[in-house]
């Protein structure tokens, strides 16, 4: 009884002791660089190597002498994949934490949720995943993907070099799917594709059972003409898809399917084979030659200590946003937010692939577009690419709500939601 | 007719997967000495088809073509290799699969192309024209040469062509599908001289098929409308893709095509293939249900000894199923080259990892909290945050590759219009094998026996001289074990993650409680029951929205049956 | 004792509670005056990020009584509280969309920004009337309310009890998680509602704003904890009690158990309406992950740590949990689940009267006939 109570006393003790404990220290003058990215939850498996890639960047960046004479410190939080959290760790790094940046957010409805706050508060906010676009926020600079910068390049190559006739719209049921759908749909449609030719298909997250989706998409391709699957299935729907997809018997030279949320990452995780040969449009290719891309994959696994590691693009996203910004602040002298907003309008960075990444105006950058086989050592292997750089279009010029905006953050227009018909900024 | 032309098609799968499946009873013995017969085709024809006369002609025309296959882009490169094909030389074929199997490089330094065969790390060249060892080389000086979706399809389509009058039956199978979409009139004399010379039905019935295909373009009326009912006959999808082709209209609801006789057929044509395939859609949908039931049943048997038995209510089942899905990845890791094996071998060992766990669980921390079922759910709820946890921290927080064996993938063709995948079907026989064996443990042995004792009455039982303390670790091991066991299984259908506990641990008690507890029928019928419905509502209220139903519903039906399905009295069973 | 005098009668023996609430009104009134009066360069200064943490606290901390009153005192564990919650967040996020008005990216006066890219003409019917906010705050405690009423009278009427019942709240919790990331319910799918701008008028990302918000939550909860002690002690609350220890025996007396659960599950469901309402504009979003049945059970861990069938026990341990789980993400990223799911099973194995019990042992040692050993009957017979 005695032994029991005790040990109660002991282990109420360690809680209290544990939870009351904040040492909060104070590192002198340095520069702080808030890391925003999930390491638990269901976002961890995407995340937690892009708070890897800007800890690395860090580093490097310090190796160099830090900036503007300062070394560079890193924040890091975990929002647990928890959207009312990111909100909240937002403000913690802001306002208690003072960082002077935020590298973070992956899903569409984490960086929603943080928008308000990094607003309010003046913030700045690099995000480094392809997304739905519609948005365009001063204080948020967007290094992945735009929708036209990946799904219309991907669905011209369908059409053209692959001539597909017929298209099964598949994704999760989230904002970005429902979005890239939405304008891909309508691209087809001004492109000549009738709508009987369409099939249009949502689905839960982490859905796992395809059997009878898949079936249908085989019913739907064996109608005689051509038939591509455009794929907005989000990370782990994806695997059983696939799998699914090479039971069933369709192989990829049949039905292809190209994705937008399969990368390197991705497939590290997975058995390939049902998977070769099935098509992935991205901004960066782990594959690619060139002596940047090398120069990175020697750092990254240097870094992580591991070969086996992969490299992906909302990385190669990271490292172009972390690169920016770091040449941003020497060229404004300042880690204020509206002096480096400025400075990065403009900015170029070589893109790992080759030519020179450039922020737009809209805060999107300009990058080329890759569309790329699965090999089946888990790498992509580009099969086309554009000639030069395509600027990303923070509104879509398919969707009638936002076919007359523009985002231009520069004087006189200083707006992310401008109306060119009428002249207006919607903002405010 | 039917009969003999299934069988015929399946031949040799089915032979050899009912004997998979048979052993697959017999505690999977018998499977390695299989799992190697999806041979490939690659290697087989080359002498057959072969000239050995070596024309200089020939020699400078390969030379001219080859070094085009470097060009970046694929419209000239298939233009390249529709000419490369033309050479009637056995060295193109060659070529060409090299090509198809990415084996087709060439060097950095002087730009020739060259075959490879990978050693060790290294890579071998050999030459184009003659296949002689050129040199080994290192992976950086050659680049390979590309190819994509669209250029294999042709390369298989033109190696097809050379293939159709081979002589090993499942080449020629193979060949004659490859072509079957690709409506070239050209090919018509070699088809027509395959069918003289075929001896197989089923075969025949293809080359008919193929025939058909290309003359139902032809410029006869009759030839056509013969053609058109004989596509009638086929349940291959290419079938009712011509036909609705025929069948197609303009914008003001006319047909375009202008033969009132070959509409008439067409029509009646679609009629009979839209029957045969609803039926089959029918039955396929019923496998679906009945394939998402014993994924539910696997996922759910463990919890329903673990909860229904002993009235536990286990939040970190879910991780054990998952600890199983990873204790098949560490074998896998283990013995990479039986990857057929491994997951054999993954079976007691997950059960054995899960069982452990579970074990530990129950004397660490259950064992404090019985008589306090809903505590016990708060504490395990922890446990399986920190199961979670370790997986991230110890293994990693990406999902890992689970590799699947041949023998697993592909599916049973019963017809072209109906097939069954063979990883559901061994499944759902897994199922139903590890609920049998469950059942004979609770209903046949002295241990099932003290389960059920202390089940139903603890003190009684502490009366007979049971080691209550100990039935209920073993208890708690055996549900946890066969969660480990349910895990080998998911790892074969979907991610293994730290997250794949999370998505079935509610589905799983759904299903127990549904059943009602205690009772393993109950728990299996429970699960087949929702996997149908499931797979009946989705067609046309969508995966999301038959979720939704289905739970609704079952909340519904809870009201109506408090204690499920098969009510039965156990510790959990109420408190009445 | 003198804080008697302050205190309704009902509450005369509720000396935990007099001192939460004691200190509630201290913390809010100091939280209030150092954000106000005390420069913000001074190491007193409680930043607004402080107040709005501590405001969120204090809505979970009123879910967590609305939970404890069900739970503890009646028996019935609901693991689906947080769709109550979440419906009272949901209808409080629709007033603050419809208030938005035509500052939303497209400059859409009607429509929220989400319908407008997904290509909809006209407003649905049930976001009807959003845009007043008495008829929200209507809504807030009447949607919660009658979920409520309806699953408890279907529920309580054929006696599922116990354990199946927990599941059954998870199961409902569950469904209506699926329903609300559909995109065609019209309530923003997976991203839920947010970019809020302003609520009665008043910015919602002004201090004053913050700091209002934060009284009336800190208001909210201290008259949810007098209303939740009255009924505790109210005749209807000792019947409840009674339904818990010994459901048949009440039944056999005479007592219709179903309709007192049935109140008490309502009354309990509009409490957590309220939280959310409040919680909602204080966090800027509502999406459909409050359904997740994660989050239900996470809340009843709280009560649980706290200490259940006390009610202040259930508010010390929303709020030590929460505050342990800002601290962690932030000081120990990677490894905060082992710390949390550490605390959750040690805290079930040792504390099993929580957090709160552990005082009473110190400062009582005869052992009371405490509310939690009657549940324990009850579950086991």
């Amino acid at each position: 009884m005695v032994i029991q109570s005790l040990k109660k006393i002991a282990v109420a003790a360690a809680i209290t002791a544990a939870t009351l404990t904040t040492s909060m220290v104070w590192a002198a003058d340095t520069i702080k660089v808030g890391v925003l990215h999930s390491l638990s939850g269901t976002m961890a498996i995407s995340e937690t190597t892009l708070k890897d890639t800007v800890l690395m960047m860090i580093e490097e960046q310090n190796k160099k002498g830090g900036l503007l004479g300062k070394k560079l410190e890193a924040v890091v939080v975990d929002p647990a994949s928890n959207w009312p959290l990111f909100a909240e760790k937002t403000r913690e790094l802001i306002e208690k934490e003072k960082v002077d940046v935020i590298f973070g957010c992956w899903t569409s409805v984490s960086r929603k949720s943080v928008l308000p706050v990094i607003e309010e508060l003046n913030g700045l906010l690099f995000y480094p995943v392809q997304y739905e676009g519609e948005e365009s926020s001063k204080n948020v600079f967007y290094t992945g993907a735009a929708p036209n910068q990946q799904a219309i390049p991907a669905v011209d190559y369908l059409m053209n070099d692959l001539e597909v006739k017929r298209w099964v719209l598949a994704g999760t049921d989230y904002v970005y799917p429902r979005t890239t759908n939405k304008i891909l749909e309508a691209y087809l449609l001004a492109k000549g594709v009738k709508k009987e030719d369409i099939m249009i298909n949502y689905t839960p997250f982490g859905h796992s059972d395809w059997q009878s989706i898949v079936s249908e998409i085989k019913k739907f391709g064996s109608q005689g003409k051509k038939t591509a699957v455009v794929s907005t299935i989000n990370g782990d729907a994806n695997v059983p898809f696939y799998k699914e997809l090479g039971n069933q018997n369709i192989s990829s030279e049949d039905i292809p399917v190209v994705a937008f949320s399969v990368g390197e990452e991705e497939l590290s995780g997975i058995d390939t084979k049902p998977l070769v040969g099935h098509l992935a449009a991205w901004n960066y290719f782990m594959s690619v030659e060139t002596p940047e891309n090398e120069a990175f994959i020697k750092k990254w696994h240097s870094f992580i200590k591991s070969d086996k590691r992969v490299t992906n693009d909302p990385m190669e996203a990271t490292y172009i946003g972390f690169t920016m910004w770091a040449k941003a602040v020497e060229k404004a002298k300042s880690v204020k937010t509206d002096a480096v907003e400025q400075a990065m309008i403009g900015m170029t960075v070589p893109n790992l692939t080759g030519g020179m990444a450039i922020m737009n105006k809209n805060h999107h950058l300009s990058k080329p577009v890759l569309i790329g086989e699965i090999q089946d050592d888990g790498q992509i292997e580009t099969v086309w690419s554009t000639d030069g750089t395509v600027a990303g279009d923070a509104w879509s010029d398919f969707l009638p709500g936002s076919k007359d905006l523009i985002s231009d953050w520069t004087a006189p227009i200083k707006c992310g939601n401008y109306n060119t018909k009428t002249k207006k900024c919607l903002a405010k | 007719m039917k009969s003999i032309q299934k069988k015929n098609i399946l031949h040799c799968y089915v032979k050899n997967h009912i004997r998979y499946l048979m052993s697959c009873l017999l505690l999977f013995t018998l499977m390695l000495s299989h799992s190697t017969y999806a041979s490939s085709i690659s290697k087989t024809n080359i002498t057959d088809n072969g000239s050995k006369q070596q024309v200089s002609t020939k020699q400078t025309q390969l030379e001219k073509i080859i070094p085009q296959l470097r060009v970046k882009n694929f419209k000239k490169k298939i233009a390249s290799i529709k000419q490369l094909a033309e050479i009637d030389d056995p060295q193109t074929i060659v070529i060409l699969e090299a090509l198809l199997n990415s084996k087709l490089y060439y060097q950095k330094s002087d730009k020739k192309v060259v075959i490879i065969n990978k050693k060790n790390n290294q890579y071998e060249t050999f030459s184009t024209l003659n296949n002689n060892a050129i040199a080994i080389v290192q992976k950086k000086t050659l680049k390979k040469i590309t190819t994509n979706n669209k250029l294999r399809k042709t390369i298989r389509a033109l190696l097809a062509k050379k293939k159709i009058l081979n002589s090993n039956l499942d080449v020629r199978q193979n060949a004659l599908k490859e072509i079957l979409t690709a409506n070239d009139a050209s090919l018509l004399p070699v088809l027509e001289q395959a069918q003289r010379q075929e001896t197989d039905k089923s075969q025949q019935d293809l080359l008919k098929l193929a025939i058909a295909l290309i003359e139902v373009h032809s410029n006869n009326s009759e030839t056509r409308q013969s053609a058109v009912k004989r596509l009638g006959n086929s349940l291959y999808p290419v079938a009712k893709g011509k036909l609705t082709k025929i069948l197609e209209t303009d914008e003001h609801g006319q047909y375009i095509e202008q033969d009132k006789a070959v509409i008439a057929l067409a029509e009646k044509a679609m009629q009979r293939i839209s029957s045969k395939l609803s039926l089959f859609g029918n039955l396929e949908t019923l496998f679906f249900g009945l394939s998402l039931g014993s994924v539910l049943l696997l996922a759910a048997i463990g919890l329903s000894i673990t909860f229904g038995v002993m009235g536990v209510i286990n939040m970190a089942h879910g991780e054990l199923i998952m600890l199983g899905a990873y204790t098949t990845y560490l074998v896998q890791q283990l013995m990479p080259n039986d990857i057929g094996l491994s997951l054999i071998v993954a079976i007691p060992a997950a059960f054995i990892v899960s069982g452990l766990f579970g074990v530990a669980i129950e004397r660490g921390v259950i064992r404090h909290l019985y008589g306090r079922p809903l505590e016990t759910l708060l504490a395990t709820f922890g446990i399986s945050l920190l199961l979670q946890q370790m997986v991230r921290t110890l293994i990693s927080a990406q999902n890992v590759p689970v590799i699947t064996p041949s023998w697993l993938s592909g599916s049973l063709v019963l017809n072209p219009a109906f097939a069954l995948t063979y990883n559901r079907i061994y499944i759902f026989f897994f199922a139903l094998f590890v609920f049998a064996m469950l059942m004979l443990i609770l209903k046949k042995t002295s241990l099932g026996l003290q389960v059920r004792a202390v089940a139903q009455n603890r003190g009684m039982a502490t009366a007979m001289g049971i080691k209550t303390q100990w039935v209920d670790s073993l208890t708690f091991g055996l549900g946890s074990g066969v969660a480990g066991v349910a895990g080998v299984a998911l790892s074969q259908l979907t991610n293994v993650g730290p997250n794949l506990g999370q998505a079935y641990i509610i589905d799983s008690f759904m299903v127990v409680v549904f059943g009602g507890v205690e009772n393993l029928w109950g728990t299996l019928v429970a699960a087949m029951t929702l996997g149908i419905t499931n797979k009946f509502l989705e067609p046309w209220a969508g995966a999301v929205m038959a979720k939704i139903i289905v739970l609704i519903s079952l909340i519904i039906f809870i009201q109506k049956r408090p204690n499920g399905l098969f009510p039965q009295k156990g510790r959990a069973s109420g408190g009445h | 004792m003198l804080l008697n005098y302050l205190f309704p009668h009902f509450m005369h023996e509720d000396t935990g509670g007099k001192w939460l609430i004691s200190l509630l009104i201290a913390i809010t009134l100091l939280v209030v005056m150092f954000n106000f009066f005390i420069p913000e360069s001074s190491a007193l200064h409680i930043p607004t990020y402080m107040v709005t943490l501590l405001g969120k606290y204090l809505c979970l901390a009123l879910l967590a009584i609305a939970l404890d009153l069900v739970w503890g005192y009646c028996g019935i564990l609901s693991l689906g509280h947080g769709a109550f919650f979440a419906l009272g967040g949901y209808a409080m996020g629709m007033y603050l969309m419809r208030q938005i008005g035509d500052r939303g990216v497209y400059g859409n006066a009607e429509l929220p920004d989400f319908m407008v890219f997904l290509n909809w003409h006209e407003l649905p019917w049930y976001w009807q009337g959003f845009e007043y906010f008495s008829f929200t705050a209507l809504m807030i405690i009447l949607v919660p309310g009658l979920l409520a009423y309806v699953f408890g009278w279907m529920t309580f009427r054929s006696r599922v009890t116990g354990v199946y019942l927990s599941i059954m709240t998870q199961a409902l919790t569950y469904a209506l998680l699926l329903a609300f990331f559909r995109n065609e319910m019209g309530l923003g799918g997976n991203n839920g509602l947010t970019d809020f701008k302003d609520i009665l008028g008043f910015s919602l990302q002004a201090d004053g704003t913050r700091i209002i918000l934060f009284t009336l939550s800190a208001l909210a909860l201290i008259s949810g904890y007098i209303a939740s002690r009255f009924i505790v002690q109210s005749k209807l609350g000792k019947t409840v009690v009674a339904i818990r220890d010994a459901e048949l025996r009440t039944r056999f007396i005479g007592y219709k158990v179903e309709d007192y659960k049935l109140w008490i599950f309502v009354f309990s469901a509009m409490l957590a309406g309220i939280a959310g309402a409040l919680y909602v504009p204080q966090v800027g979003i509502i999406n459909p992950g409050e359904f997740s049945p994660l989050n239900s059970i996470e809340l009843a861990i709280w009560v649980a740590i706290g200490g259940r069938g006390t009610l202040f026990g259930a508010v010390i341990g929303a709020l030590l949990v929460n505050y342990a789980k800002t601290y962690f993400t932030g000081a120990l990223p990677e490894f905060w689940l082992f710390a949390l799911g550490t605390l959750f099973i040690v805290s079930t194995l040792y504390l099993p009267q929580g957090i709160v019990g552990l005082f009473s042992q110190f400062t009582n040692k005869q052992q009371k006939q405490s509310a939690k050993h009657g549940a324990l009957q009850e579950e086991t017979t």
